[in-house]
């Protein structure tokens, strides 16, 4: 090969690549400034995902911050907090709040950025709910151990990565107002994760009806072996449970309560 | 210019090294319940020559040492060219005056090792040619991984810290816990200027002007030139002392630590499992390999056994963040020669595809925090294979050829790389180097063949491996181990099963049995090694991380001697640093 044709062959593979950025680049933008491009939705098997589009030959420019590429589902940025917007289910007797105060989210975090202060009934007991929690996002690294760790489905990652201030002290540092979502933003923004957790609980509840129901049975059963009407052993069996309950609730408090030395 | 590792002959277990130390040298050397070789101070010398000439302990893979209640042991992990475990050597060093004799005479790449040892712990090392703090500041007091130090805002000895739970107040760490707000003490009677002459004689890099000699053959002056740290060649914060004699170097010192953070005690602070997030940190280019190093060394103590379905996925993405890391490293190298910015672009549209699978997959571009102990964190998403399938079949194997073709035959890259920075073979053993600037010496050694980790014995691949030690070999090297790596990531995608991704419960509080274990994958810049020490509780007692990129900047003096200073930066960026693992 002459002298200089590898230099040759290099400029002319620089020259296909600057017409491609005005054949390719150019007339492929996701789409107007502003919208968030048709991909986002593109989550399917077999098709493209969001993020940058390999089919093209190119890198294009999105014109950020009026346009954003989408974030994948697993995309992790700063902690948020669950409520229940309905008022239903367990926890509606703590505003709805998830989270319980168990402690592992602030106990896993590598940077320690997660401080809870646990309520305490009148009796002075613990009871399970926060009353504080703040996370300090100047020192939170997003690594996601608390909503991964989480056993309640408290704490997830969130989505908006734009939390520029003015200030890197107080406005960084996050109490539960500003933390807590809705439980259908965290399903807007997890929808997988999201039906996993409808998915579990959906299951818990089957095997607990199933128990129940293979409880009455055997109940029943039993009744009618030992001749005692059917009525009042469900009744005992009934307050035999709410008597062991109210016995775990207690010893899961004092639990709590022991573990403190963390 | 392939070559396989099966023609080399095959190296003795450790536990045969053992014993035959032990039987040669019955008076200085014992061997622990971890299978260490502990050896007499007094006979460090000689036995580590014979480890060396003799039973074939070529390379020394890393030097570390563990503050114990009653003494120093430094750590000395060594291993055959032919492949196989390293061995450990220990060393005791009083508690109160502690000195070891230098093995720098034994492994030449011991120098910086030693250096970072004496600036962490101060164990001193006799007969060390430059015994100075490296990572740290030449006037701190102190020598911060001795277990009674403290850091700047010492909150605890351990993590997790009672102040966040359960006792829930919140707090500025720099304005409450002021009993350590500044750190910065400094020894009785020091002065900036005091540091400088207080340097050893015998390096020439002194910064007074008075000391600048005159080289009597063709009476030209010496000068002294500081490259960096703010300096776009040096790829971040990091400095190269120039001695000068016109154009020519006569001697290079690296200078480091702007970076330092103390990763190490960090990690002696952390939960087992919290490292995890932090080790992503230290080269940031090659995240995943990061996890996997300390996922596999922490997994060896426990026992645990991984998942066939965790191993295929930890392979994928381990290779692909191999390409993408070839792609920054080769076309950096560029950029540092002058090709400013042009093919560094074109390998980043390769890079930022790569990364969205990462995203997809992980979380996070850059800090994926994947690996759990015992598998991954979570699966790989629907839209993985797919994307995954056409980038390894399709796209990455065309731009992996344009990129070929594009530089290598060039006549500008032919002139500015071959013949440069050249490493024998011998001296890149010596020196410890790694990846591939030991295979563009001509050492075929992979520690994916070496000492196969994961599935790597699994599958159809070669090490590349080139014989002209410059700085085209380190690029060819690095060009053919991205086509390497397509092969596997091919073959893993294949063969892909179903099942757990996790061996064992997912649990954040970890019980890593009491013990010692020494860990390393092939990262893209060589050899990274964790030594972790458990004493049985929920933080690692000791945690050592060997950085490629520390150890391979020790032969950066020697390559560059008697070249023009335009090829320092070819050189250094044929090193391919990375300064988040270099400074630690």
């Amino acid at each position: 090969m002459a002298f200089g044709m590898g230099v040759v062959r290099g400029m002319a593979i620089t020259l296909r690549h600057f017409f491609d950025t005005y054949t390719v680049g150019q007339n492929k933008q996701p789409s107007a400034a502003g919208d968030v491009p048709a991909r986002a939705e593109a989550t399917v098997a077999g098709k493209i995902p969001a993020g940058m589009p390999t089919e093209l030959g190119g890198i294009f420019t999105s014109q950020y911050p009026e346009q954003k590429l989408p974030v994948p589902e697993r995309f992790r940025y700063i902690p948020f907090l669950l409520y229940e917007d309905d008022g239903q289910g367990e926890r509606a007797a703590f505003d709805g709040i998830r989270c319980t105060a168990c402690g592992i989210c602030a106990k896993v975090c590598p940077p320690q950025c997660i401080w809870i202060v646990q309520g305490k009934g009148d009796d002075g007991r613990p009871r399970p709910v926060a009353t504080e929690f703040f996370i300090d996002a100047s020192i939170c690294m997003s690594c996601g151990f608390c909503a991964e760790y989480c056993p309640f489905d408290a704490i997830k990652m969130d989505h908006d990565y734009e939390f520029s201030s003015y200030e890197r002290h107080e406005s960084w540092v996050f109490d539960i107002q500003e933390l807590l979502h809705p439980v259908a933003y965290h399903a807007a923004i997890h929808p997988a994760d999201y039906a996993r957790e409808v998915e579990e609980t959906r299951q818990k509840e089957a095997a607990k009806r199933q128990k129940e129901a293979a409880a009455a049975a055997k109940a029943a059963a039993a009744a009618d072996s030992s001749g005692v009407d059917p009525e009042e052993a469900k009744r005992r069996k009934a307050e035999a449970r709410q008597r062991m309950l109210e016995a775990k609730a207690r010893k899961e408090a004092e639990g709590k309560a022991g573990e403190g030395g963390g | 210019m392939t070559m396989t590792m099966d023609v080399r002959p095959a190296a003795l277990a450790p536990a045969d090294v053992a014993a035959r130390a032990q039987a040669r040298f019955p008076e200085a050397v014992t061997v622990d319940a971890h299978g260490a070789l502990v050896v007499d101070r007094a006979a460090l010398i000689d036995v580590a020559t014979a480890l060396r000439d003799d039973f074939g302990l070529a390379y020394l893979n890393n030097l570390t040492c563990v503050d114990r209640p009653d003494r120093f042991d430094v750590v000395y992990h060594a291993c055959s060219m032919a492949g196989g475990a390293p061995v450990a050597i220990k060393v005791a060093a009083d508690k109160a005056n502690p000195v070891v004799p230098s093995a720098v005479s034994v492994w030449a790449g011991a120098n910086f090792q030693e250096r970072e040892v004496y600036d962490m712990f101060g164990v001193r090392f006799a007969g060390h040619p430059n015994l100075r703090r490296i990572l740290m500041w030449d006037g701190f007091a102190g020598y911060p991984l001795r277990k009674d130090w403290k850091e700047a805002y010492f909150e605890g000895a351990q993590k997790p810290f009672n102040s966040r739970w359960p006792d829930g107040a919140f707090f500025f760490g720099e304005e409450k816990l002021t009993e350590w707000k500044s750190n910065a003490k400094y020894p009785r009677g020091y002065t900036a200027t005091g540091v400088e002459k207080a340097r050893p004689d015998n390096t020439v890099m002194v910064l007074d002007a008075e000391d600048l000699k005159h080289a009597p053959d063709i009476g030209s002056e010496r000068l002294i030139v500081n490259m960096g740290p703010q300096h776009p060649s040096t790829h971040g914060v990091f400095q190269m002392q120039l001695v000068l004699d016109g154009e020519t170097v006569v001697d290079l010192q690296p200078v480091m630590g702007y970076m330092h953070r103390n990763h190490e005690k960090i990690g002696e602070r952390n939960l087992w499992l919290a490292n995890m997030p932090y080790t992503d940190r230290l080269d940031y280019i090659a995240q995943i390999g990061n996890e996997w190093g300390y996922a596999l060394t922490v997994e060896k103590m426990m026992g645990i056994e991984v998942p066939d379905r965790a191993e295929h996925i930890r392979i994928i993405l381990a290779e692909l963040n191999r390409i993408q890391s070839h792609f920054w490293g080769v076309t950096f190298l560029l950029n540092d020669i002058g090709a400013f910015f042009t093919p560094m672009m074109y390998a980043i549209e390769e890079r930022e595809i790569i990364l969205d699978l990462l995203e997809m997959t992980t979380g996070s571009r850059l800090m994926c925090n994947y690996m759990r102990f015992g598998g991954v964190a979570y699966d790989l998403p629907e839209a993985f294979l797919p994307l995954a399938n056409t980038l390894v079949y399709d796209r990455l194997p065309r731009a992996i050829d344009e990129m070929d073709s594009f530089l290598t035959g060039s006549e500008i890259v032919d002139t500015r790389m071959r013949g440069v920075g050249v490493l024998p073979a011998e001296q890149a053993i010596g020196y410890s180097a790694s990846g591939p600037v030991l295979r563009g010496s001509g050492v075929p050694y992979d520690v994916r063949k070496a000492e196969p980790y994961g599935i790597y014995d699994r599958f159809d691949w070669d090490v590349v491996s080139y014989p002209e030690g410059d700085i085209y070999a380190r690029y060819m090297v690095r060009l053919g181990e991205m086509r390497e790596s397509l092969k596997i990531v091919q073959q893993a995608l294949k063969q892909l099963p179903g099942g757990p991704i996790m061996g064992g419960k997912k649990a954040w509080q970890i019980r890593v049995p009491e013990g010692e274990a020494y860990g390393r994958v092939e990262n893209p810049r060589g050899e990274l090694g964790y030594y972790c020490v458990s004493d049985g509780k929920a933080n690692p007692y000791r945690y050592h991380v060997r950085s490629p990129c520390f150890i391979n900047l020790t032969a950066l003096g020697e390559m560059t001697k008697g070249h023009k200073v335009a090829d320092t930066v070819a050189i250094l960026g044929s090193i391919d640093i990375v300064l988040g693992e270099v400074d630690r």
